[in-house]
């Protein structure tokens, strides 16, 4: 194992890792925003808007993520939707999170106890306010460890953000194993690297959830 | 007591459907300003929807629950669906206790409580909190106001379910099994509690399992069976002299169930 390599390529590693990480908060935190609003649409909103809803999930679901990327980079010119390499991966990630954050929320949701809410509705609160002071404190300390979860796999679905030539760790990677023939040193520090990312995100999560978890009754976190 | 601080409910020909099943039979029932009336009867026999009709978490298909002469839920008898504000404004006077208690998980036992002096009364945050903590004290909880409810025993989250509805100063209480769900010790505090408020002159309605407690508070014990209000009487009458064979058979299995 060459050590000199990483110290040369080092700036460029450092770079990709950043670039890893940046996508990676902005599409994590963006599909989390846009689950929650499709979760609370499908939750309180008509029946059409909710099968349109049902009909997104069930096809960014079911389709992988190599694929919807493509799509949107080098599809997306032909309606007009023409964007960088770093934004179009931004964006694919949301878009593909979004339908596995909606259903955390939805389960959420459904696991609220009814009983919380009707003592707001017997207390004389009006449903938005229910829905703001009750619903969705309860909705997030539940949410917690699946969101954890899902934003954990969606570290390593960053890799793929290097076929439209988003400079992100393993694009740096490839750069670095093309140039000197180095794969096993590149292969090792790329696993390593995406190893400390996830044990950062894990270590997070579980403090959150341990902040979160002194406020929960025993039948929630059963 | 006066009709000031008290209201009194006329409940007339109600009926309540699930669907196609008839859950409520033509439902006629007085109670009185300032009076305790104790719902008994077997289980499934609809005295928890007739309770949740009251202030309308149920709807209701036929005939008409009446808050101090006002139709709860509808605009008139028979009539279409209130507002939501208009339900509203309606229920800021109907406290609810529940059997599970209800808590809000994510708030300490004052914030349970001063929540909808916030939100719905519109009370400053610390004005809430003052009368929360003195709601509290009141019901013996005076230490516990930063507990959240996973941290209190069954018989003390009743007493905070309890102070949240009582502090909204409610001219009617209901109570749904309020002991249903706590362990035979813990139910003699939450019964003293609740007894305290019966003196104070708050109409009451309450659901309860507890043949002796009906005895002694109740100025009056209505008995359902399948739906139908098969009589409604002072406890004496009901309990010593009962009219009807099916409160009869009623108290029997309840006296042999007790004699273990
Ligand atoms: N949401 C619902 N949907 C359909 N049926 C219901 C619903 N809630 C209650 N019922 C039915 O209505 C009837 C009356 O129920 P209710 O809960 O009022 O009985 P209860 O007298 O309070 O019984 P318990 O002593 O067990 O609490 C029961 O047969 C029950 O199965
Ligand atoms: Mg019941």
């Amino acid at each position: 194992m060459d050590i000199d390599l990483f110290v040369q390529y080092g700036p460029i590693l450092l770079c990709g890792l950043l670039n890893t990480v940046l996508c990676w908060i902005v599409g994590a935190a963006g599909g989390v925003a846009l689950g929650f609003v499709i979760a609370v649409a499908m939750y309180y909103g008509p029946r059409p808007l909710r099968y349109v809803l049902r009909g997104y999930i069930e096809v960014i679901r079911g389709t992988p993520f190599l694929i919807q990327l493509f799509i949107l980079y080098y599809g997306g010119p032909n309606i007009g939707l023409r964007l960088d390499p770093v934004p179009a991966g931004i964006l694919g990630l949301i878009i593909y999170g979004s339908p596995y954050y909606a259903e955390i929320f939805r389960a959420g949701l459904q696991a609220v106890p009814r009983g919380m809410i009707e003592a707001g509705r017997a207390m004389a609160m009006s449903e938005g306010t229910i829905l703001r002071r009750i619903t969705l404190p309860i909705l997030m300390v539940s949410s917690v460890p699946p969101l954890t979860n899902f934003s954990i796999i969606l570290t390593k679905e960053t890799a793929i953000l290097s076929i439209v030539t988003v400079p992100e760790l393993l694009y740096q990677v490839q750069t670095m194993s093309a140039e000197t023939f180095a794969y096993m040193e590149a292969m090792f520090a790329l696993a390593l690297f995406y190893w400390g990312f996830v044990e950062v995100i894990s270590w997070a999560g579980r403090k959150l959830e341990l902040k979160t978890n002194a406020f929960l009754s025993k039948e929630l976190s059963a | 007591m006066t009709s000031e601080n008290a209201s009194s409910v006329e409940i007339t020909a109600l009926g309540k459907y699930y669907n196609s099943f008839h859950a409520l039979k033509n439902i006629n029932l007085s109670i009185p300003a300032g009076k305790v009336t104790c719902l008994i009867g077997p289980s499934g026999s609809g005295k928890s929807t007739l309770l949740r009709c009251i202030n309308f978490l149920e709807e209701y298909q036929e005939g008409a629950v009446e808050i101090d002469g006002q139709v709860i839920g509808l605009e008139s008898v028979g009539g279409r669906k209130m507002s939501a504000r208009r339900l509203r404004e309606m229920r800021r006077s109907i406290g609810m206790v529940f059997q599970q208690f209800n808590l809000w998980p994510h708030m300490t036992a004052q914030q349970n409580v001063a929540e909808a002096l916030v939100q719905v009364q519109g009370l400053s945050k610390a004005e809430a909190a003052r009368k929360a903590a003195a709601a509290l004290q009141k019901v013996g909880l005076g230490d516990k106001t930063e507990s959240f409810p996973n941290r209190l025993s069954g018989g003390q989250q009743q007493r905070v379910a309890i102070a949240r509805a009582v502090a909204m100063e409610p001219k009617l209480m209901l109570f749904d099994e309020p002991t249903s769900a706590l362990d035979p010790e813990l139910v003699g505090e939450v019964l003293t509690v609740i007894k305290d408020l019966a003196s104070e002159g708050m109409t009451m309605v309450i659901v309860t399992h507890e043949m002796g407690f009906a005895a002694h508070v109740a100025d009056q014990v209505a008995f359902l069976e399948a739906g139908e209000l098969v009589s409604c009487a002072p406890p004496a009458e009901i309990f010593r002299n009962p009219s009807d064979a099916r409160i009869k058979a009623f108290l029997e299995t309840y006296h042999a169930r007790n004699q273990f």
